[in-house]
């Protein structure tokens, strides 16, 4: 249940900042100390904010064995941020997802939930572009 | 009631209640198993797997953690054995890291590893850089939440980040209450506790070593970025 | 008290559905599973059903979206029934001339597959090598339904086995059927099912549970993903037969974070079947009520392990927990649970209509039945198969996979995700079997495999994979955690070129502790690919300690990438452009360029968009570099 509704909050709001957690322990009634517990646990909830545009970069073991590695690696240099991370215009969030389970069409990016096909490190700029 | 089941530890026969833990019947017989995550009064986690026995139910020799291993009709123990005493020096030598202070280990865990001839020092130069003197035991996240149900501490993060953390919005008693100082063997909690109310870093603190630098809506306001859309 | 009512009921609304759909003349089925949905198949839909309206024949053909098809690497997909005419890579813009040929019982030969040595085109789906090696019986409706029409899963009979069952068979006459097919379940263990739900029908108590664990986070695997997707209603029906069987009357799909559309499509099955009687209570008047609710996971591959996902359906942090006692007796809130793979669940029901002895005659002795596997990496058809029990590695990867491309070699296969196994050639023969997989260090697992060829270095797999179950471990227990921090540490040495002699003991070493000391499955079996890629691979491993070389020039901190000053052509400034690193390659048009060795973040950009008639950049690790590439001549 906690869980359902920290997933809905974090769709609402895209991120989970520290009043609004504050907020949920009390109206909850659960202790704070629980709810932390789960949104530093899992990869769904993010305690900052986002950029506008989510680039998920799948690096499941099929895209790696493609080259998903070298993808990251372009991604952070264009984008000048680390994985993890943020722009600082807040314009971009760089992540690596563990599979989305479309090995197939690997190397896989993710970009605002729109899965791209076949990203190798040589059309990392043209995707980030579509977005800038 | 709960039925009495008849086993066997280190060769010596024994009446029991069913489901009674084994680290609870060993006691029973005055037999020591070494735990570092276990208290009677908790929920036994079965984490730091230093109370591992051997077992053999019917289906062969195998090891098992005392502390959640249920007594069952008809089972044998062995408390000690080369693979036991193998899988026991091993295990201090991976927490070592965590906790060693110029490779050495001190308390509790220091006497297992003179018992076990661990060698503290096996890890030390290639894992955990700065030591936080903490073995993540749990055990006094779970006094706190389970027996004094404050929640002023908890566990956060996964896997290699996984830490204890305090919350300034929790109920915690310092220094009425002291029961974590009380419960921790590495030396920790007691070794800060005089200067602050619990010595981990606080959430804020766990937050911003994970590169997250604003975690609050106040603290989005403040920095330079504007408002997030 | 039963009465026969809702059952007659649904069986006339099946044949009123069936008649219906026979007066069509063709059914055209566009894939719309995520992968296809990358290539822009709701586009080609949209334009098929535009197609059909522009030239008025709504009700001579049909056009359906539909879950996976399988082929993902020739995505979009689109079938023609009932020729079950197969047509790959499509787009948009082909769709006048796929309803033309439909209806003029004609085909589109530029979008037909064809055989990579004959050319000839291949029309029919089951005739192309990829699907023709398979035995697609759970996959197959994935070609014809729409996941979220019921209609559409009754016409297929559909929820036939769950009358059967509910109102011919008791519980235990379940179980027993079950038991005689000898189902192991999907997800990994193996366990036989049928031992499994007696275990939770023989436990005492007012209420229990069983639960669909949707939760595949093995990278590289997505059969529940298309199963989930393409047929819920599969996976609804064998939850509510295996229900009835166990005793419970609460399931609970729990489905990963990352499968969005997985979600949707089982929440629509759910309200539909409900709608129709076939959830809920007293359904198809048999007395039997059932509920189901969806959790979501939250991103977290550990808590794909049962005592986990019950710890997070019970709203805690999804953690493993001590098993001594099985979830089957005690599991969610302290009830009997019985947690399923979503394949195991969606084999149910065939198992119930079609009986034992069928399930029993494929496969091998102790392997029954048919396996999904999603077979990925770098092979030249890639995609979800489903073939039966007994069927080799070898079969999967020349006859299915069509080998390697490009030329190059096989060099390894990763079969079972990161509790997986890292064969060799020399394991090729091995059978798909839940023992001989076992024999050779390798586990079944969910189903994946990952196809690797000369230019993958198996070294650095393994380091992706420890990697993985290093950051998706839990963190409570001391093997598991500080063995893999450990274990990630030397695999970054022994990749960095940082590595000794003697971190090949101190990793086998490390490696057994986690195998008897760990708390759950992840720490036990993270340590497969390790031990297996040690002893089949030893060689490689070798060349990275003792040579700080990585032989198939993968590894970036041994690496380095040069441009020959002899095929660099002086007028292209392809890597130039393609570059992300300022400074990283010197020159401009008119000179021969060169790249800057500290600058060089090693991403392979050039190599990738070097023209092949220069063929100008190259990798070299651990050898000297040739002349050509050396600055200045």
């Amino acid at each position: 249940m906690l869980i359902q509704m920290l997933l809905d909050l974090q769709e609402r709001f895209r991120w989970l900042p520290q009043e609004l957690l504050v907020e949920l322990s009390r109206q909850a009634g659960v202790p704070l100390a629980r709810i932390y517990r789960i949104v530093t646990f899992y990869e769904a909830f993010s305690l900052a904010p986002k950029g506008r545009h989510v680039v998920r970069v799948c690096t499941g073991t099929a895209c790696q064995v493609r080259g998903a590695s070298l993808v990251v690696k372009v991604a952070e240099q264009l984008l000048e941020v680390a994985v993890g991370g943020a722009t600082s215009d807040l314009e971009f969030s760089l992540e690596t997802v563990n599979c989305v389970g479309c090995c197939s069409i690997a190397p896989v990016v993710l970009c605002n939930e729109v899965h791209h096909a076949k990203v190798t490190p040589a059309k990392v700029r043209e995707l980030l572009d579509l977005y800038k | 009631m709960t039925r009495e089941v008849r086993l066997q530890i280190d060769e010596r026969p024994v009446l029991a209640h069913e489901g009674t833990s084994l680290i609870e019947v060993a006691r029973q017989m005055r037999i020591e198993i070494p735990c570092l995550c276990y208290n009677q009064r908790l929920e036994p986690q079965g984490g730091c797997r230093m109370c591992s026995v051997e077992v053999d139910d019917g289906s062969g020799r195998h090891l098992v953690v005392a502390c959640g291993y249920p007594a069952r009709d008809g089972l044998k123990v062995w408390t000690r054995s080369p693979e036991i005493d193998r899988v026991r020096r091993m295990l201090v030598e991976l927490a070592a890291p965590l906790v060693a202070r110029g490779g050495c280990v001190t308390g509790k865990l220091g006497r297992i590893a003179a018992t076990y001839q661990a060698r503290p020092e096996k890890f030390v130069p290639r894992s955990v850089k700065d030591p936080s003197g903490c073995t993540l035991c749990g055990l006094c996240v779970g006094t706190c939440c389970e027996v004094v149900a404050a929640d002023a501490i908890g566990f956060v993060g996964r896997g290699v980040e996984r830490h204890v953390v305090r919350f300034a919005a929790g109920g915690c008693d310092y220094p009425t209450c002291k029961q974590c100082l009380a419960v921790c063997f590495t030396g920790k909690i007691a070794m800060e506790a005089d200067a602050t109310v619990f010595p981990q870093a606080s959430i804020d603190d766990f937050l911003e070593r994970r590169g997250v630098k604003i975690h609050s809506i106040r603290s989005l306001r403040a920095s330079t970025y504007g408002e997030n859309s | 008290m039963h009465t026969a009512a809702p059952a007659i009921e649904l069986e006339r609304r099946r044949d009123e559905i069936k008649q219906r759909l026979d007066t069509y003349r063709k059914r055209i089925t566009v894939c719309t599973g995520t992968a296809c949905q990358a290539y822009e198949c709701l586009g080609v839909f949209a334009a098929i059903e535009e197609e059909i309206g522009a030239q008025g024949l709504e009700s001579a053909v049909e056009v359906r979206k539909t879950g996976c098809h399988g082929f993902c690497e020739r995505g979009t997909w689109v079938a023609v029934q009932p020729e079950d005419l197969c047509y790959q890579r499509v787009q948009p813009h082909d769709a006048a001339q796929i309803v033309a040929a439909a209806t003029g019982n004609g085909v589109v030969e530029s979008l037909l597959y064809a055989d990579p040595v004959s050319k000839t085109k291949i029309p029919r789906g089951d005739d192309i090598p990829f699907y023709k090696h398979q035995q697609r019986t759970l996959l197959a409706p994935n070609r014809i339904i729409d996941p979220a029409n019921l209609d559409h899963y009754l016409s297929i009979d559909g929820y036939r086995a769950l009358a059967k069952a509910l109102l011919c068979m008791t519980p235990e006459e379940v179980i027993t059927e079950i038991g005689s097919a000898e189902l192991r379940g999907r997800g990994g263990g193996g366990f036989p099912t049928a031992k499994k739900w007696r275990t939770a029908r023989d436990a005492p108590a007012e209420s229990k549970y069983v639960i669909v664990n949707c939760d595949e986070g093995d990278p590289g695997a997505y059969m529940d993903r298309s199963l989930m997707e393409g047929n819920p209603h599969a996976v609804l029906e064998g939850l509510l037969i295996g229900g009835y069987a166990v005793g419970a009357s609460q399931g609970v799909v729990y489905v990963r974070w990352e499968y969005p559309l997985a979600t949707r499509n089982i929440q629509i099955a759910i309200e539909q079947a409900a709608k129709a009687g076939l959830l809920g209570n007293d359904i198809l008047g048999s007395g039997f009520d059932f509920h189901v609710e969806v959790h979501r996971g939250a991103g977290a591959f550990v808590s794909g392990e049962e005592t986990a996902m019950i710890a997070a359906i019970e709203g805690k942090v999804g953690e493993p927990r001590l098993r001594y006692v099985y979830p089957a007796v005690r599991g969610l809130n302290g009830k009997p649970t019985v947690v399923n793979n979503v394949e195991t669940w969606a084999t149910v029901p065939a198992i119930v209509d079609r009986g034992a002895e069928w399930f029993r005659s494929i496969g091998t002795a102790a392997s029954k039945g048919t396996k999904i596997f999603s077979l990925v990496g770098r092979l030249e058809n890639t995609g979800l198969i489903e073939v039966p029990m007994g069927t080799t590695l070898r079969e999967l990867v020349y006859e299915i996979g069509g080998g390697i491309p490009n030329r190059r070699k096989f060099k390894a296969l990763q079969i079972g995700g990161p509790s997986g196994g890292m064969l060799g050639a020399e394991h090729l023969d091995t059978p798909v079997d839940f023992e001989a997989l076992a024999e050779v260090g390798a586990m079944m697992g969910s189903g994946g495999i990952v196809v690797m060829d000369e230019g993958a270095c198996v070294v650095s797999a393994v380091r992706d994979l420890v990697s993985f179950c290093r950051d998706e471990c839990c963190g409570k227990c001391t093997p598991g955690r500080e063995g893999l921090r450990i274990l990630g540490g030397y695999f970054d040495d022994i990749c960095g070129g940082r590595a000794d002699e003697s971190v090949i003991a101190a990793i086998e070493d490390v490696t057994h502790l986690m195998r008897v000391a760990s708390l759950c499955a992840l720490g036990v079996t993270a340590i497969n690919p390790v031990v297996t890629s040690l002893r089949g691979f030893r060689g490689e491993y070798e060349a990275h300690i003792r040579q700080r070389r990585c032989p198939a020039k993968v590894c970036t901190e041994l690496v380095e990438y040069h441009i020959s000053q002899v095929k660099c052509d002086k007028y292209c400034t392809s890597c130039l452009s393609g570059c992300p690193t300022p400074g990283a390659i010197v020159g401009h048009k008119g000179v021969r360029k060169r790249i800057e060795q500290d600058k060089c973040i090693k991403c392979g950009v050039c190599e990738e968009v070097c023209p092949t008639r220069f063929s100008a950049v190259a990798r070299f690790s651990g050898e000297p570099i040739p002349a050509a590439f050396r600055k200045g001549r």
